[in-house]
């Protein structure tokens, strides 16, 4: 699989390592009213869906930065990458 | 038709004749007691003990494609009982034990074959870890021996002893591991359901849950409704497809673990032996193809096939431990989608929903379960509460914080 990184270009993906679901980057607040079921939910529970994935690479073996890729999890196409950093920040509703 | 010596000589003498279809092939009735999901190794293995131990009536499997489609036939066919932690020993030692009578308990031949599993270790520190497994698996009732160095030269030969980063010290044996023939495990559970009067119903797709006041009704599926006071779902792999539609996200991602098998043979291989310093684990099958396979791919996938790194990562592992290997030419190489829970460990439980019982997680060591997981999600069915040796494996045990995590890596599928 070749993952196009927005600012290296196409990479083999061997050189990321897997994290897994994009919505690990909206972690709850642990000082927030039923922090700690929220806590569970977000450490265990997944989407898991069968098709479109949003999911964190690392690009360890490169410039490590983390990447959310949008991939096809039943043909394996990948569709898509953003860096990780913005993806937060307009989560944040910063300046992307 | 019970199947013997006596028969198979009346039949060569007979022309063959007399054979029969091993199952019927019933339309769905409208409505059941209890309808399994998923006609794989697990489901059928649930249905025969329903049916069988648990004298339960009225049972239907329902299957999206054909019976032992998924990973019952896709596996590298290993048995063994070499757990660490309390959760988890006790029940693949049942599940071992389930083993050693299955074939005359069902009448089939399912060649189960206690040919050994050896597991090799490369250090000191892994010899320690390997003696305080030995002797868990000893306190549950298993097998184990810990051999040194000339212990495993003595079995295996073959290996690369010397390697010069990882060094064979010795290996912790288990001599009733094995390898059975997985196909012959899914037709015998089937044909064992099926002359107790359980309806198998192949092509039959479940596409979605009645669910009335918190309670389960029946099943929507592609043949039409059909009615069920309790429902099973068996469907490793699809898991979350499936518990998708009753409202459920679960602690598990699918991945897809690839395996391999060489050309025939003449026989090399003693038993199972697994490589302790990667990951590879090989095998031989009476056809006398090598049988191997190594980690998942690592990125969640409902593909059925995996990519090239790890054809290559197997293959440094097997020539790491075994250099003859190379001499081998690979015959084929296919995927299984896998069931990667969050600590590695599986669940057998009931649901949010009355009457619906989910039985799921098996990352990849599925198939050494499928008796024992057969038997408890039935006892789990037919009487409301865990089997024994299952009582570990709880669905709420992840916010509870009881987690089973053989390798104790934390919350992350794609490496237990």
């Amino acid at each position: 699989m070749l993952i196009p990184h927005p600012l290296l270009g196409l990479r083999d993906a061997q050189e990321f390592t897997y994290l897994g679901d994009a919505r690990l980057i909206e972690r709850p607040d642990g000082m927030a009213e039923g922090a700690e079921a929220a806590f569970a939910d977000y450490v265990y529970l997944r989407d898991n869906p069968a098709g479109v994935h949003r999911e964190l690479w690392f690009h360890e073996q490169g410039d490590r930065s983390w990447l959310v890729v949008t991939r096809d999890t039943v043909t394996h196409e990948i569709l898509g990458a953003e860096l990780a950093r913005d993806v937060a920040l307009r989560g944040k509703g910063g300046a992307a | 038709m019970h199947f013997s010596g006596f028969r198979v000589i009346k039949e060569a003498l007979t022309g063959h004749k007399g054979w029969k279809p091993l199952w019927r092939n019933p339309d769905p009735q409208p409505s059941y007691d209890y309808v399994i999901i998923g006609g794989g190794g697990h489901g059928l293995a649930t249905a025969y003990y329903l049916a069988r131990t648990f004298g339960q009536a009225r049972i239907a499997v329902l299957e999206k494609g054909w019976l032992g489609q998924g990973n019952i036939g896709r596996n590298t066919t290993i048995i063994r009982s070499n757990y660490l932690l309390p959760g988890n020993e006790p029940f693949y030692e049942f599940s071992m034990k389930l083993w050693e009578g299955l074939e005359q308990e069902f009448n089939f031949n399912a060649m189960i074959s206690q040919r050994g599993v050896l597991n090799l270790y490369h250090s000191d520190a892994q010899r320690d870890a390997f003696r305080r497994r030995g002797n868990a698996m000893l306190l549950a009732g298993a097998d184990a021996e810990l051999l040194d160095t000339a212990g495993v030269r003595a079995m295996a030969p073959f290996l690369n002893f010397d390697n010069a980063r990882f060094p064979i010290k010795g290996g912790l044996l288990q001599r009733r591991g094995g390898t059975v023939r997985h196909d012959g495990v899914a037709w015998g559970y089937a044909r064992g359901a099926d002359r107790r009067g359980v309806d198998l119903i192949q092509n039959c797709e479940v596409t979605g849950f009645r669910i009335e006041d918190g309670r389960i009704r029946g099943v929507e599926t592609s043949r039409g409704y059909i009615g069920a006071k309790k429902v099973g779902v068996a469907v490793a792999g699809s898991t979350g497809r499936v518990m998708q539609m009753a409202g459920m996200r679960l602690p598990i991602e699918s991945h897809v673990l690839q395996a391999f098998v060489t050309e025939g043979l003449k026989p090399v291989i003693p038993g199972v032996i697994t490589f302790g310093a990667g990951h590879f684990y090989v095998s031989q099958s009476d056809k006398g193809g090598l049988v191997f396979g190594g980690d998942i791919d690592g990125y969640n996938s409902y593909a059925q096939r995996g990519n090239l790194p790890v054809v290559e990562d197997v293959a440094e592992g097997g020539m790491a431990l075994m250099p003859m290997i190379g001499r081998a030419r690979l015959l084929r190489s296919w995927g299984g989608i896998m069931d990667m829970s969050m600590d590695g460990s599986p669940i057998i439980d009931r649901t949010h929903v009355e009457g619906l019982y989910l039985n799921a997680g098996w990352c990849y060591g599925g198939f050494k379960a499928t008796p024992a997981s057969g038997y408890a999600f039935a006892h789990l069915l037919a009487r409301d509460a865990p089997h024994d040796t299952a009582r570990g494996y709880r669905l709420d045990r992840f916010a509870r914080g009881h987690v089973i995590d053989e390798k104790g890596v934390g919350a992350a599928p794609n490496l237990h």
